[in-house]
């Protein structure tokens, strides 16, 4: 037995937890727990195996008073506290605040048309039957230390499930604020559960209000039955000194379509990790990620996807930009299986340097058992096109217009795929006024508050 | 308005001009022809302020400044205008906003306030108008998918929502058929006005069959090795380039 402080650290809030806190007394969920801590009692951590972003949190934890927040805030409107520039999309909101669900006196609502959403602990109480087919049907390898740390010390999280032949027309947003001194430490553990024949766009969104130096491991489990479409859109803007851990685990039946698009506009320390499992033919994967990261932010994308069935498409496209002295690393991978024939596969990941010092990491990676198939990756990391600067400067723009243009050309590619009018809207302007300097300067964030508006410049779509 | 004298440009320690001498005023239309390989594009990307290419002697005045202080941007602000041979495509950008940013920009400059989106909507349809452009430009990227054509039309089209005082024309007719070269050379000489002076740089006379020149130059061999009024044009169509080589 290997005892880390790391490993002290998770065993002694499992103790702490354990005495009541945690908010069932169901047995099964008190079974995940303990197994799940077990990875860290028992077995400890194996050193090789643990990568740089892990021995990171794992330092982070042990020179970090790290706390839980172990009751709910009394009730307010989020309103009242809540106005980053995320929001205003037209969605039914939901929101978590340290890790609590936000709500007045419903933990759970039932809607009309079946669709339930709330509390995943209210949901284990009411509905457990509707709850523990789905939960926790990842199984912890030996090296996922964020998906075994949130399974040993998950207080509660977003449930949602939308009943067979339902059209939720409009999106349901999921907001994660952290607004405490503290350093807090949050695991939030979310359940999606779209049935048969229904379509429905969730968007997620992490922020902070306050930032002592939080740590969020936010893990998210999906669920699509046959015949469905679901769009996840996460959008991340975290202050430098927190540490955002976001786990996506989805899981598609028959000619089911899921949809992704993960931007991170700030990061801190920002790990996606998002692994789709192809279970059944004629399944369909779209993935698509946009970083932009700057100063000393750190950013990682994990993706893995696998083709478990016959005849599924997947396709990735993840571009970033990196500058100062940022770091943003990509790491793809699709695994075919060997009965998943006449399989198609595409992975792109394009990035920008701006600086000598920013640093990108890509691996591109295929991992290929069937012999009928489609696939390609690639990946490439370069600086702005200086013949397209020369143009655009010899009619007159700036330098550093130009390369906002260019920027912001690069980036609006991602920003294209969302198909929710209102949200593609809302990140064309969010990544203009990111490469403009200008959405730090958001009262409520920290990053780049000193900075003046240096620009003069609109980039707009009114011809359009 | 613009004089060029004695200048010596390199590339990466590579003499491309030897020694250029040359006066252009107002109202007036240059042509400058040469085989290929003789320094005439070199000379239009030191007019516009590409880097990398170095200058060892010689000056460039534009309006009684001295060229190479002012950056690539504040050039065009001053009114200079380079028709690319080879315009980029930049994906994503659309050409609504590349022009509305470059006009703005250059008004800003100037002191004037910027136009209205109203405003700018009509200047855009009426220079569209000129250059025959019929495509939705909002829709489009800078470039993108261009045919040959289409590219050059854009330049003419840009040169004349700018409004520019010099423009220097880089073989703006290489890769057009005889259409194409009517409605771009028709353009121009829309453009073209007492106030402004253009410099067309070309292999070909054929140009100069729609667009008149004052003057033409033959650059040979990094130096302008002759000069003329229109006709030396068609004398170096009959008798070929080799004429200048064996004088």
């Amino acid at each position: 037995m290997k005892i880390t402080p790391f490993n002290s650290f998770i065993c002694n809030k499992y103790e702490q937890l354990s005495k009541g806190l945690f908010t069932t007394n169901d047995s099964r969920i008190n079974a995940l727990h303990d197994k799940a801590v077990k990875c860290f009692s028992e077995n400890g951590l194996s050193e090789e195996k643990i990568d740089s972003i892990q021995q990171f949190a794992i330092n982070k934890i042990a020179e970090t008073a790290y706390t839980i927040q172990l009751t709910p805030a009394p009730y307010r409107p989020i309103e009242e506290y809540f106005r980053c520039k995320i929001q205003n999309i037209d969605t039914h909101m939901f929101a978590f605040l340290n890790g609590w669900y936000i709500h007045k006196s419903a933990p759970l609502t039932i809607f009309p048309n079946g669709v339930i959403v709330g509390s995943l602990m209210e949901a284990i109480k009411q509905y457990p039957d509707l709850v523990f087919p789905y939960l926790a049907k990842e199984n912890i390898s030996s090296n996922d230390i964020f998906l075994a740390l949130n399974e040993a010390l998950f207080i509660d999280g977003l449930f949602v499930y939308i009943p067979d032949n339902l059209q939720v027309s409009k999106p349901m947003q999921l907001v994660s604020i952290i607004d405490s001194k503290e350093n807090l430490f949050v695991q939030q553990r979310n359940l999606i559960i779209v049935g048969e024949n229904s379509s429905f766009s969730f968007v997620q969104c992490d922020d902070s209000l306050q930032f002592g130096n939080t740590f969020l491991n936010n893990v998210t489990e999906i669920f699509l039955h046959k015949n469905t479409r679901f769009n996840y859109y996460k959008m991340e803007n975290k202050d430098a000194n927190s540490i955002l851990i976001n786990q996506v685990f989805v899981q598609q039946r028959e000619n089911s379509h899921f949809f992704s698009n993960i931007t991170t506009f700030n990061a801190g320390h920002v790990v996606n990790v998002l692994k789709v499992k192809l279970l059944e033919s004629f399944a369909t994967a779209k993935l698509y990620g946009l970083y932009l990261v700057d100063k000393k932010q750190y950013v990682e994308n994990q993706i893995f996807v696998d083709h478990i069935a016959p005849d599924c498409h997947s396709y990735q496209l993840y571009k970033g930009i990196a500058d100062d002295e940022a770091t943003a690393n990509f790491n793809g991978h699709i695994v075919v299986r060997p009965n998943a024939q006449r399989t198609e596969a595409f992975q792109i990941n394009r990035n920008i340097t701006l600086t000598d010092n920013a640093k990108i990491m890509t691996k591109p990676f295929l991992e290929i058992y069937a012999d009928d198939v489609k696939c390609s990756h690639g990946a490439t990391t370069g600086q702005l096109d200086d013949e397209a600067l020369y143009y655009l400067r010899s009619r007159g723009i700036c330098e550093r217009n130009a390369k906002m243009l260019l920027m912001f050309a690069f980036a609006i590619e991602i920003a294209d795929s969302v198909e929710v009018e209102s949200l593609k809207a809302r990140q064309y302007e969010m990544i203009q006024k990111r490469l403009s300097g200008e959405l730090s300067l958001c009262d409520q964030c920290v990053l780049h508050c000193s900075h003046e508006k240096l620009l003069e410049f609109d980039i707009d779509n009114i011809f359009s | 308005m613009l004089t060029i004298k004695n200048l010596h440009v390199s590339i990466k320690g590579k003499e491309i001009l030897k020694g250029i001498d040359l006066q252009v005023n107002r109202g007036e239309v240059h042509a400058i022809m040469g085989p290929n390989g003789t320094g005439k594009s070199t000379l239009a990307a030191v007019i516009g302020g590409k880097e990398s290419y170095e200058v060892t002697a010689g000056s460039i005045t534009y309006k009684g400044k001295n060229l190479f202080d002012l950056s690539i941007e504040d050039r065009a602000r001053e009114g200079v205008f380079i028709g690319f041979q080879y315009p980029v495509e930049i994906p994503g950008v659309s050409i609504t906003n590349f022009m509305r940013t470059a006009l703005d920009e250059i008004r800003q400059y100037r002191g004037l306030e910027p136009l209205t989106p109203v405003e700018f909507l009509k200047l855009m349809e009426e220079k569209k108008k000129m250059v025959e452009l019929t495509t939705k430009l909002t829709d489009r990227s800078v470039n993108e998918g261009f045919s040959g054509g289409e590219k050059k039309r854009n330049e003419i089209f840009q040169m004349a929502l700018l409004d520019p005082e010099l423009a220097i024309l880089d073989e703006t007719d290489s890769g057009l058929d005889i259409d194409a070269l009517r409605i771009v050379a028709n353009g121009i000489n829309q453009i073209k006005n007492e106030n402004n002076a253009i410099v067309v740089i070309t292999h070909y006379q054929r140009l100069l069959d729609y667009i008149i020149p004052d003057v033409v130059h033959v650059l040979f061999d990094g130096k302008i090795v002759k000069s003329g009024p229109k006709e030396l044009a068609y004398e170096l169509e009959e008798k070929g380039y080799d004429w200048i080589k064996n004088e």
